[in-house]
């Protein structure tokens, strides 16, 4: 509990109704996706980039470390207030501010919804592309500080790639912007994209200047099945050697598989041991040719079955297998550790032969899904806390998963970031030299530790 | 006596629940109110914390934990299913176990202080004493619904009935005797305020040729109880339901009321076999009108000239429960209607029992969205199939300033019967 005249300050800067400190209040904003729980001193609701400075001043005066979260959503706890302190959340900046149709902008608050920023923009027929699984409940300024992916991003790239600017409070509570509305700007460092990423350690972001597309016209939605996983791959690498970039490809491997359709009666022939589900988009005339070709570059790759949807409903049938993964692993055994090692698209087949050596030498089930066409794996590795011996195994597992993928030039995270839940893992991939660097950088703009301490670098 | 489940038998349930935060998305009271205790993942985080004596009720718990509609938005959501409603309203009842029926109200309080209600009727009329309600007898669920001295200024409700529907109508309508018995359980919403849908019920399944008993001492289904955590009201108006609809067979036991249709086939189950057995046999009114071909029937008569554009709103009581094509099969059949789908059809008007009379201005925010999609669908009527959804669709139509009528499904099943 906060001494009473640091709670006194803090309700003279957001008001007494943005201010929680009840049991229920701190257990509501202790927890994120990862499961794991750390119990706040207090709960801040600010509605301003000034009240946001004010706070972290506060904190730093008051050496109160502050933890910044937008849904709550993420897989690695870099929202877990995992010291205590302030938990400061963007629920309330929830405004899109602008949407510039002449110059294909948006500028938006943090707390405004992936999917609701989406949708708003598609009705203009503009395009945000990042799709993070989360998106129907993610914040934006969360998919940034986070720097979010998603199925898309093998065609469009990831969150960072389409923030030009940022309103940010840094960890001594100076309010700054970075970049701005113009395509182009080389004016000293780029502190947009380191930002994007940073997972909340080096500011606040409370404003989000976003670059849009115009929105492609129409999308076709293909399911292939394939009697082995190198086929799938390889049928990756095939259509991308042709020239053509999917939207995405997703892929799901023979475990996967019968995971959905032990869960769900889906309907896939035994033979089947991976899939893709791919889906072009663009000028309506151009997809039914660039499905046909995929169709045709893949055919010898020992397809066991496709499946092209012609209406945006048979389409949504082809997606639903893929969002059933989620809940149809439960059933497998009851905790999973889902980790999103990348590694580059031409090593997919052997990252995944590693895998299945890696399930077979500790005798837990491993299952793989997620983003072929970036090299981006869901490996899932699924275990029973309660079973003695279990947590340890899966912990040894995940060490050499990480291993395998930096030895293939991989990086042990896509998308999900570090946070708590990768950072004693951090020197297997980052060199003492270069975690020196960026410690410096954050110890030099964050003097007291102030902002979200303990993540990506364990302290 | 029967008992609802408790909340230590949703440990199961609850541990399912890993935070993902989906449920962040479809929550209409989270929607209206940023805040992580209002949304399905606090409470059930809540209700573990209770388990485990990490938090008492009282203070904020209590609030958040008052505040959801049980509608069920964040199940048909959830990866892992978890039957929020079903905790939340587990956890109510061991509140009120715990501290009494304080946030409910003197008059709700003396209800359940009572083991007899039938016999508490007279005792709680001074309680009640409310020119609103007097004509309703003390166990009715409209009481937790609308508790008078909390019912809040500018909401519309519509008039009560001078008489009863029960007291209308005789107590078996004989039909066609090669054709199925079905009793009907009217409800609270239909007995006392629209009983024109129980007329109209009567109409069509008179038209199909279905006898029709209606017992006379069937009581409230207990639903708004549940909202209030007042489990041995519930367990008490179960038993009460039970005696009076297994008095004479029947091959089905019909509702028109989404709520009633829960509270049979969903929440008295919970009680034991005797009650699972009854829950089978409860079916939706236009489930059933559909399986005796009904739908086929309307569809087979000639296209008015002149149709009126109709939308429909899912009740969250049947939507939950999967009753959501059978009643746009009817509706679309129709032949003096268009039937227009809306945006959010499925998502709740915003009454959640008791909700509405405690959060009345929050009930108003949720129930805001709805009618502006509803306006946006360029529809003059919305169909549904539950009087506390009409009451709580008009309010907020009437709020918006609207001239669009919510409306029982029935109502527009009748007036295309052809004249006999």
């Amino acid at each position: 509990m906060l001494e009473p005249r640091i709670l006194k300050t803090l309700i003279s800067i957001v008001g007494k109704e943005q201010v929680a400190t009840e049991p229920a209040d701190l257990l509501c904003y202790s927890y994120d996706a990862t499961q794991q729980s750390f119990l706040p001193e207090v709960v801040v609701h600010p509605a301003t980039a000034a009240e946001i400075a004010a706070i972290i001043k506060l904190a730093n005066a008051e050496l109160i470390p502050v933890f910044p979260r937008g849904a709550g959503s993420g897989f690695s706890g870099g929202s877990l207030p995992t010291k205590g302190g302030i938990v400061l959340t963007t629920e309330r900046m929830d405004r899109i501010l602008q949407i510039d149709e002449e110059n294909l902008i948006a500028v938006v608050e943090p707390g405004v919804v992936t999917e609701q920023f989406q949708l708003a923009v598609e009705k203009v027929g503009l395009f945000y592309p990042p799709d993070p699984a989360s998106l129907k409940f993610s914040t934006l300024g969360g998919n940034v500080a986070e720097c979010a992916g998603g199925p898309r991003c093998v065609k469009y790239g990831v969150t960072k790639d389409y923030i030009l600017g940022l309103e940010v409070i840094t960890p001594t509570g100076d309010i700054i912007t970075t970049g701005g509305p113009t395509m182009k700007g080389v004016v000293g460092y780029d502190l947009t994209k380191l930002l994007c990423g940073s997972e909340g350690t080096l500011g606040i972001i409370s404003k989000i200047v976003i670059k849009l597309l115009p929105l492609p016209e129409a999308k076709k939605t293909m399911l292939v099945m394939f009697d082995s996983i190198d086929g799938a791959a390889q049928a990756v690498s095939a259509i991308i050697r042709h020239k053509i970039i999917p939207t995405t490809l997703e892929f799901m491997d023979g475990r996967t598989i019968d995971c959905v359709r032990q869960a769900t009666g889906l309907d896939v022939p035994l033979a089947a041991r991976a899939l893709l589900i791919i889906e072009v988009d663009g000028d309506r005339d151009l997809l039914d040719k660039q499905a046909a070709k995929i169709a045709e570059i893949i055919r010898p790759l020992g397809v066991v079955e496709t499946r092209i949807a012609t209406t945006p409903a048979e389409s949504e049938a082809l997606w639903q297998i893929r969002r059933s993964v989620s809940a149809s692993l439960r059933k497998v055994n009851p905790d999973k550790f889902n980790e999103d090692i990348c590694v580059p698209r031409s090593k997919l087949p052997e990252m995944i032969r590693k895998i299945d050596v890696i399930a077979e030498k500790f005798s837990i089930p491993i299952v793989n899904f997620g983003h072929a066409g970036d090299g981006n794996i869901h490996v899932n590795i699924m275990i029973d806390k309660k079973v003695p011996g279990e947590l340890e195994k899966a912990h040894h597992a995940i060490e050499e998963v990480f291993k395998g993928a930096l030895d293939l030039g991989g990086t042990m995270s896509g998308e999900h970031g570090v946070g708590i839940a990768k950072a004693p893992y951090i020197p297997l991939e980052i060199t003492p030299q270069a975690a020196l660097y960026m410690k410096t950088l954050k110890k030099s703009l964050d003097p007291n530790n102030i902002l979200n301490p303990g993540k990506i670098f364990l302290d | 006596m029967a008992k609802l489940k408790d909340l230590e038998d949703y440990q199961e349930e609850i541990n399912q629940c890993v935070k993902c935060g989906a449920c962040r998305a479809h929550c209409p009271v989270f929607a209206a109110e940023k805040r992580e205790g209002r949304v399905a993942r606090g409470k059930v985080a809540l209700c573990q914390a209770l388990l485990t004596g990490e938090v008492k009720a009282e203070g904020k718990v209590l609030e958040d934990l008052s505040q959801c509609l049980l509608c069920g938005s964040c199940e048909a959501q959830c990866p892992n299913k978890v039957p929020t409603d079903e905790i939340v309203a587990a956890a109510r009842r061991r509140i009120v176990e715990e501290r009494g029926l304080t946030t409910v109200g003197a008059a709700v309080a003396a209800l359940l202080s009572r083991p007899r209600l039938m016999n508490l009727a007279a005792k709680t009329s001074g309680a009640l004493s409310n020119l609103l309600f007097k004509k309703i007898p003390a166990q009715s669920g409209l009481h937790l619904r609308f508790p008078a001295p909390y019912l809040e200024g500018g909401r519309t409700l519509p008039p009560l009935t001078a008489k009863p529907f029960r007291e209308r109508v005789p107590e078996v309508i004989p039909g066609d005797p090669d054709r199925p018995t079905v009793a009907f359980f009217t409800g609270c919403g239909i007995n006392y305020m629209y009983p024109e849908i129980g007329e109209a019920l009567l109409k069509v399944l008179k038209f199909i040729g279905v006898t029709v008993i209606i017992p006379k001492d069937q009581v409230c289904c207990g639903l708004p109880a549940v909202s209030a955590g007042a489990g041995a009201t519930v367990e008490a108006l179960a038993a009460e339901n039970l005696r009076a609809l297994s008095r004479t067979p029947v091959d089905q036991i019909v509702t028109a009321c989404a709520s009633c249709s829960a509270g049979l086939g969903k929440i008295h189950p919970q009680m034991g076999e005797e009650y699972a057995a009854q829950g089978k046999k409860c079916i939706d009114i236009f489930v059933f009108l559909v399986q005796q071909g009904l739908a086929e029937k309307l569809a087979a008569l000639p296209k008015a000239a002149q149709r009126t554009k109709v939308t429909w709103h899912d009740p969250c009581h049947l939507r939950t429960r999967g009753i959501t094509k059978e009643p746009r099969q009817i509706l679309a059949s129709l032949p003096q209607v268009d039937f227009v789908e809306m945006a959010g059809a499925a998502s709740c008007c915003g009454l959640g029992g008791t909700y509405s009379v405690y959060h009345y201005q929050h009930s108003k925010k949720i129930g805001a969205r709805k009618a502006v999609n509803i306006k946006e669908s360029g529809a003059e009527l919305v169909a549904t199939d539950c009087p506390g959804c009409i009451m709580q669709l008009q309010d907020s139509i009437n709020h918006l300033g609207e001239q669009a009528r919510a409306v029982h499904l029935l109502e527009l099943v009748v007036a295309a019967l052809p004249a006999e």
